[in-house]
């Protein structure tokens, strides 16, 4: 997948005139790249083909339940396509989506020339690939993990599903895992100590903000998962006893560490998107957004409340009133952060001089399948509606309104509104036209009947069912929605592969946008910002092209305007590509350690399932070997200059 | 995690280049803040782990158990040897948890706390001058090779008294596998040792280059900086786990 991203966004001409000259070309530059920019590339070209995949999987789990007693797959690769497709959209896909646009767009919305650990970026760029190829090959073998996305213990443990399906999902996600952190701790560095003089935090573009707050739910999340696998493990490999409900084990420990995980991983996937809309609605509505303050601090809201309304997912085990009463409550009252931010993107439209265009679409559509995918949220954080409702395909439907019509929405409508950033050259708006209207219309006909299915008693994860029972016309209704949805999907890999090549050639301010990314050239130089901006507002390059638009707003005085780096300058606009040599700005050296770094992870991992193939030699030199060429690898990355 | 620690710490911008100070928001420096963030996620990992030991507290079906006596023959469980029924001695086993032993442990771990924070000292005032007549004893204070070693030593004797415990509680009959407790006490305090191993080799690769070049100067301050951020870190881990694990029964 690397190489597919080969061809560098400097080679195609553009409005700016020549790349720098220092930069490099062919796939050697792309597997020691250090770029931020490119490292986000990376991730959106392997994000989207996993798309494809996880896209495939949903296709065939549909055509296999379009009609009663379908005959396409057996049960056994069905429950491995509702596993795959699940854990590839939320890990594969979804989340390195948004890492694509963490990677692309903080360091130039707050002025940076590069993340806090560029070495660091690359590493977790690498770890995510092959920890995604890792758990997307045994599909080819049959033996893809087939426990649910959720992978239940004590489900998971040996002695109800032996073989490699499991082991394969267990260490997948650890290594994923790993990515997401090591890529935390490095945003929440750069967003803290690398803004440009005058970027104070609340004078940060919303998305920023938005990732900011998801870095600090992955740092806090992503350790109870990861305990939770640790234990998994020790019960699949050494023999430990956590899951052995004869031993004494409680059968929910691990519902409640996967939850306490699970669900801030929720707003881990919408937050981002929530950031891409908050971006693009102000952009055509020619308004800044309205009520930025609120829209931060429903952020936060979010994101704490999101640590206490795990036990929600399991209202139907029986935790007992108490719990069920305080866990249904936290649920409604995230309702209210999130309905906040519904009316302040209402309202940043409301009045304002609107053009539609498709991302601006892809965000308005975003406001209203949200809105629908919300509401029927809050209908099951109350327990005796969700009785009802646990397990069914009211569920499906609720998650796929949030998580495609949110999530999904808003990334697409973050790449149209950004690709003329990424490549100088604007997506074809006649063809996303045609794939905002099919995913619209496919997505709505999909996941819309599903909640009458589910409401008629229609389970979640059953490979077939009988006719007789209503379930029929929801069904067929569902899966012509799906090939709809595929023909946006095939229209739109058409659009971006295409206008690479051949889209309108973007200036540097796309869209007429007021934050920092704009106020450089598409595609932006190695270095960013050849003077870093000294910020006095929230929307700087509407202060300097638009002033009207912003005098409003609160603005710093003269003092806010001490310039504290010999390299900051006064706002202004950047429109010609220099060499980083001649302006004197130190780039770090490319290197293809951090790769080798994270390939050696990954293989030490992998060692593990040599143990239940009972070569238990093998595993321990393969781990062995590895763990020494990870150290080794390590220790020449440590070692070596950064710049 | 070691390593995601391991690589902040080392991919600065600063290093090696004094003359070219990149501006920063808040003024520190990024490692820092990286390992600040990085703790912060560690806590959650321990807390995971720590809860999971108090959940599985008691629940037990077989022994050995940390505080109570246990018969290898039969289900009975007494808070003493007395109270104990109808056990023949060959079967009866003893408390697992060696609360002397491990509070000698756990000073030795507290007190490199103190050998760390000597340790940074040590590198912070290097080239001041030491006071006329200094002796012996003044010279160890003002060297960081000493304290750096000193911890190391310390946590690896740490260490050691662990793979003591470990091994004893084996022998009685205690693995990973035996019951609850032992998958959840030995995960748990396992995961911690691993901690402090990684801590005692960061410890001696500071050790190592004070040696070949001396921890000399502000970006070499921060080197030992973050490292002793994270050996107090997984210190204070240490009085959680031997508070909760150890003391309360």
């Amino acid at each position: 997948m690397a190489t597919t991203a080969a061809p560098a966004p400097g080679q195609t001409p553009t409005a700016g005139g020549s790349y720098a000259a220092g930069e490099q070309t062919g796939i050697w530059s792309w597997l020691a790249t250090v770029d931020h920019k490119r490292i986000g590339t990376l991730y959106l070209w392997t994000a989207l083909s996993f798309f494809i995949v996880g896209g495939i999987e949903a296709f065939i789990i549909r055509l296999q339940l379009m009609r009663p007693n379908g005959q396409v797959v057996s049960a056994e690769v069905y429950n491995q396509l509702f596993t795959m497709h699940g854990t590839t959209m939320v890990f594969l896909v979804i989340m390195p989506l948004s890492a694509a646009f963490f990677n692309y767009l903080i360091p130039l919305q707050i002025g940076a020339r590069d993340v806090a650990f560029p070495r660091l970026n690359a590493f977790s760029y690498w770890v995510y690939l092959f920890g995604g190829v890792f758990m997307t090959i045994p599909i080819f073998f049959g033996a893809a993990p087939n426990g649910g996305w959720f992978g239940y213990a004590p489900l998971t443990t040996m002695q109800f599903s032996g073989g490699l399906n499991i082991d394969f999902w267990v260490i997948g996600l650890q290594i994923l895992g790993i990515s997401s952190l090591a890529a935390a701790f490095n945003f929440i560095t750069t967003i803290i100590n690398m803004r440009a003089p005058g970027m104070t935090l609340m004078r940060m573009p919303i998305f920023t903000w938005m990732s900011f707050i998801v870095q600090f739910l992955l740092i806090l999340a992503f350790p109870a998962i990861t305990i939770a696998l640790v234990f998994l493990q020790f019960d699949r490999f050494f023999g430990t006893q956590f899951y052995e409900i004869a031993a004494g084990a409680d059968p929910l420990l691990w519902q409640h560490l996967f939850w306490v995980f699970g669900h801030p991983e929720v707003y881990i996937l919408i937050l981002p998107a929530f950031g891409l809309a908050s971006e693009i609605l102000p952009t055509f509505s020619k308004k800044p957004l309205f009520g930025y303050n609120v829209m931060v601090y429903s952020g936060i809201m979010i994101g704490f409340l999101g640590f206490g309304v795990w036990a929600h997912h399991m209202f139907a085990v029986g935790m007992g009133a108490t719990a069920d009463t305080i866990f249904s409550m936290a649920t409604m009252l995230i309702g209210i952060p999130t309905g906040v931010k519904i009316f302040n993107w209402i309202a940043t439209m409301w009045g304002g001089q609107i053009r539609f265009t498709v991302a601006m679409k892809f965000a308005i559509a975003l406001v209203a399948l949200f809105t629908i995918g919300g509401i029927s949220g809050v209908m099951h954080s109350s327990p005796p509606t969700d009785l009802q409702q646990t397990d069914t395909y009211f569920i499906v439907a609720h998650f796929h309104y949030v998580l495609f019509g949110g999530s999904i929405m808003g990334i697409m409508g973050g790449i149209y509104f950004y690709y003329p950033k990424m490549t100088g050259r604007y997506m074809s708006e006649k063809i996303g036209n045609w794939h905002f209207w099919l995913f619209f219309i496919g997505m709505n006909l999909t996941f819309f009947p599903m909640h009458f299915s589910g409401m008629l008693g229609m389970p979640r994860r059953i490979y077939s069912y009988d006719v007789g029972q209503g379930w029929e016309t929801f069904n067929f209704q569902s899966t012509i929605g799906v090939m709809i949805q595929g023909l946006g999907l095939i229209l739109f890999v058409y659009n971006f592969l295409k206008s690479k090549k051949t889209g309108a050639v973007a200036p540097g301010d796309a869209w007429g946008a007021g934050t920092l990314e704009w106020s450089i050239p598409s595609p932006p130089p190695e270095y960013n910002f050849a003077q870093l901006p000294v910020v006095t507002s929230r929307y700087p390059l509407w202060d300097l092209k638009h002033p009207e638009m912003t005098a409003g707003l609160a603005h710093s005085g003269p003092d806010a305007m001490t310039v504290t780096d010999s390299h900051a300058t006064p706002m202004h606009e950047e429109t010609e590509y220099k060499n980083a040599a001649d302006l004197g700005i130190p780039m770090p050296f490319p290197t293809i350690k951090p790769l080798f770094t994270a390939l050696f992870l990954v293989l030490m991992f992998s060692g593990l399932l040599f143990i239940h193939l009972d070569l238990f030699p093998v595993a321990l030199t393969i781990m062995i070997g590895c763990a020494a060429a990870f150290v080794g690898s390590l220790y020449g990355w440590l070692t070596s200059p950064l710049e | 995690m070691a390593t995601a620690v391991a690589t902040a710490g080392h991919d600065s911008h600063a290093e090696g280049h004094g003359e070219h100070v990149h501006y920063t928001s808040t003024g520190l420096e990024n490692r820092k803040i990286a390992v600040w963030a990085f703790i912060g996620s560690e806590c959650m990992l321990f807390a995971s782990l720590i809860s999971t030991y108090l959940i599985y507290k008691g629940r037990s079906r077989v022994g050995p158990w940390p505080h109570e006596w246990g018969c290898k023959t039969s289900a009975a469980v007494a808070k003493t040897r007395e109270l104990l029924q109808g056990c023949s001695p060959a079967d009866v086993m003893k408390p697992i948890l060696d609360i002397p032993v491990t509070s000698q442990s756990t000073f030795v771990l507290l007190m490199s706390s103190l050998a760390m924070v000597l340790a940074l000292a040590a590198v912070e005032t290097k080239g001041t001058p030491l006071p006329a007549g200094a002796g012996w004893w003044d010279r160890c204070l003002a060297s960081s090779k000493f304290w750096l070693m000193a911890t190391a030593v310390m946590g690896a004797t740490f260490l050691g008294y662990q793979s003591y415990e470990f091994t004893s509680f084996v022998h009685e009959g205690l693995t990973i596998k035996t019951n609850l407790f032992g998958s959840s006490f030995f995960t748990l305090t396992g995961f911690h040792g691993a901690h402090v191993t990684a801590g005692v080799l960061w410890l001696l690769t500071l050790f190592a280059i004070d040696v070949k070049r001396g921890l000399k100067g502000k970006t070499d301050v921060l080197l030992v900086d973050i490292c002793a951020l994270y050996w107090h870190f997984v210190d204070v881990v240490w009085i959680a786990i031997f508070t909760l694990i150890y003391l309360i029964q």
